[in-house]
């Protein structure tokens, strides 16, 4: 019972954040598979198999490195195993973190026909782990990476693909329960997926990163690609300049269709300044061309998490709300004191936005001094 | 260029989903219908680029017999013909969605109208998020692909002599009408292959001129391949990921999805609403199959309302939202 775990790394080397929810959800994964398993036929978390007895037409991995973790690592025999397939060289593997994680085996996949990101050739090498690790559930975060590689190989191998997965448990009858996001998570859908491997992705908000350590080994892995699986790559070009992000602001200040045309961004953007935030603006903004799209809150531009979300002037459609879900505090401005936002807002303020904040403007100018 | 754009009919959601009495689907007796985001700006990506480069763009979508007012809308921004692969009213799941939409593009190839060039989806349907049609459509007709892309340029092979080397270097695919065996050599072919080696396809351009492109196809299309155009150009496309850009350069014909943001859709003009009224949309009726993934139940998640307490009314409630922000720290 081992489940196979797409691994992303960030620019710094680290697992990137989304991974590890994928890893957790994983984990859980694996210790259903494993009750399942034993429920089923008694062999409960029966281990992978032996790398040297492999069925596997994919060349062998060698078994290089192993980390014990510090502390009481779980017992693996019962709680299932999990795999990480991580497309970096074996010595870019952060094994240490892994392992907190719960993983059992990592697959440094590498090479040399295949530098940087390559979608085919990355769902290539994941099917050749499936066989190689005899995995029964593949999983991946739903990121763009995420999706796009499972989705490959969900038409590889001919099977079915739940995508913004936000829980799943293997069943007695070997099917697998799962949850799953629509619009963006606005509603759940409750599905059977009958198939195997299970292929899974994980909704990047749905799964709190949670560590279990477990004992890992890292094994060197070289896939056998095609010409075609490489056609199509990524070549990366640098990295964007600086400043505030939307996407990890910590303050984001939201006008919507309330603001009333192109030139009414002006207090909202100074008021952002002053918190240290930036502007976020609601899908009826970009499309009437008013902002960028860059600037787009929602399910069809940018999920923020600020600590603070002040929504001016936003109706609060699920569209909107889909990508600001995530924020700690929302406080609305809004003339409505029925708009849907005040459904999904802590504190509102009833009132124009034209006078509000200008008013705002103005006290949190006197605050800090300024005139 | 011809160029086939996939889009799916949806609900228009406002401020809350409300689901049918029994779990199945989305409550749409009080809301109208529209196409995903991403699908509009995918058709006016697609109508900007044959009113440059020439050619017809084709909106094709797989639902009930009501989802011609989408093909409809679509065609009122600049589509110039629909398709409509009719279902019962059944949720269709992605392996039959992609598996009917693969069949209308063979069964297109094999007609008088010819191959598409260029195969445009949304990234994903605003209902049921599944990020997986375009990519199994490019499988089944053996095409390279590229999801969620905010940044397309299209280069054609060197006009016509181009198209003709990369339909004579198709050999064996369904080329373009009459192109034949066409001579490759001369001005145009050089350009073929200079656009494809500018957009650093690798292997497939070092070849000649039309074998190159067309070897580019053939490797990445295996058998597949004869359902749609030979080599015709070459679409660099790009996304944000992460805080970086990834580009990606394809030989045409490919499968590429596209995200809000790209461009901004325009509105329809008079003239495009009656054309649109008046088009005919062609129907075919695909057979119906279950797969392993089945729907069960929806609900609205539990916990997500939280009931926002009012500070004031006008400006006379910012005292309190400056207490308020000083509370959540985020004043300095």
């Amino acid at each position: 019972m081992t489940v196979l775990c797409l691994v992303e790394l960030d620019p710094d080397g680290g697992s990137a954040d989304a991974s590890l929810r994928a890893l957790t959800f994983s984990r859980e994964l694996a210790a259903s598979e494993a009750q399942a398993g034993s429920a089923a036929d008694g062999t409960a978390g029966s281990p992978a198999q032996p790398l040297a007895d492999s069925p596997s037409p994919a060349p062998p991995a060698t078994r290089t490195m192993s980390h014990r973790p510090a502390g009481n690592p779980h017992d693996v025999t019962s709680t299932g195993y999990v795999a990480a397939g991580v497309f970096a060289p074996e010595t870019a593997v952060p094994a240490a973190a892994l392992s907190a994680y719960g993983v059992t085996d990592a697959y440094a996949v590498e090479s040399e026909q295949m530098t940087g990101y390559v979608p085919l050739a990355w769902a290539r090498a994941l099917a050749e782990l499936v066989t190689l690790s005899s995995a029964t559930a593949v999983v991946a975060a739903a990121t763009d990476h995420g999706n796009e590689v499972l989705a490959h190989l969900a038409a590889m191998l001919g099977l079915p693909m739940a995508a913004n997965c936000a829980s799943a448990a293997r069943t007695a009858d070997g099917t697998y329960r799962i949850v799953r996001h629509r619009w963006a998570g606005s509603l759940l859908e409750d599905a059977v997926l009958d198939a195997s491997p299970a292929l899974l992705t994980v909704a990047v908000d749905a799964v709190a990163p949670a560590t279990e350590p477990a004992p890992i080994v890292v094994h060197d892995f070289r896939p056998v690609l095609s010409d075609g699986d490489l056609a199509v790559r990524a070549t990366e070009s640098a990295e964007r300049a600086g400043g505030v992000s939307l996407a990890t602001a910590r303050v984001v200040v939201g006008g919507g269709r309330g603001v009333g045309g192109p030139d009414g961004f002006g207090a909202l953007e100074e008021l952002a300044g002053l918190l240290g935030g930036v502007l976020g603006v609601s899908r009826v903004v970009t499309s009437q061309g008013w902002r960028p799209h860059e600037q787009q809150v929602g399910q069809t531009g940018t999920r923020i998490s600020p600590e603070l979300y002040l929504a001016c002037g936003i109706s609060g459609a699920i569209q909107h709300m889909a990508g600001c879900m995530s924020a700690r505090h929302i406080v609305a401005v809004n003339t409505d004191p029925d708009a849907p936002i005040l459904a999904h807002a802590d504190y509102a303020v009833i009132g124009d936005l034209n006078q509000v904040i200008p008013a705002l403007v103005t006290a949190l100018r006197a605050r800090a001094g300024l005139s | 260029m011809e160029i086939l754009v996939c889009v799916k009919r949806v609900p228009m959601v406002g401020g809350k989903v409300v689901v049918t009495p029994d779990g199945q689907d989305v409550d749409t007796r009080m809301s109208g219908f529209t196409v995903s985001p991403h699908e509009e700006c995918a058709v006016e990506e697609a109508v900007r680029i044959t009113g440059r480069l020439g050619g017809t763009v084709t909106v094709l979508t797989l639902g009930s017999p009501e989802a011609a007012d989408q093909l409809r809308d679509m065609l009122a921004l600049g589509a110039g013909h629909g398709v409509l692969l009719e279902t019962d009213g059944r949720e269709w799941g992605p392996i039959a969605t992609a598996a009917a939409i693969a069949a209308a593009v063979r069964r297109r190839a094999a007609g008088p109208a010819g191959p598409y060039d260029l195969l445009l989806f949304g990234n994903e349907a605003a209902d049921t998020g599944d990020y997986q049609v375009p990519v199994r459509v490019a499988h089944a007709l053996g095409l390279p692909c590229v999801t969620g892309i905010k940044n397309l340029q299209i280069t054609e092979s060197g006009g016509a002599a181009g198209s003709e080397a990369a339909a004579a270097a198709g050999a064996g695919a369904v080329g373009r009408a009459g192109a034949g065996a066409a001579a490759v050599g001369g001005a145009g072919a050089g350009a073929a292959a200079a656009a494809v080696a500018g957009a650093g396809a690798g292997a497939a351009a070092v070849g000649g001129a039309g074998a190159g492109a067309g070897a580019g196809a053939v490797s990445v299309a295996g058998a597949g391949a004869a359902s749609v155009a030979g080599a015709v150009g070459v679409a660099r496309a790009s996304r944000e990921y992460r805080g970086s850009t990834e580009v990606f350069d394809l030989v045409l014909p490919a499968v590429i999805s596209v995200r809000e943001g790209i461009n901004l859709p325009r509105y329809p003009s008079l003239p495009g609403r009656l054309r649109a009224k008046r088009a005919v949309i062609e129907r075919f009726q695909p057979e119906y199959r279950g797969e392993g993934l089945r729907k069960q139940l929806l609900r609205v998640p539990a916990g997500q309302t939280r009931r926002a307490e009012v500070l004031g009314t006008g400006a006379d409630a910012v005292p309190a939202l400056v207490r308020l922000f000083e509370e959540f720290g985020v004043l300095s």
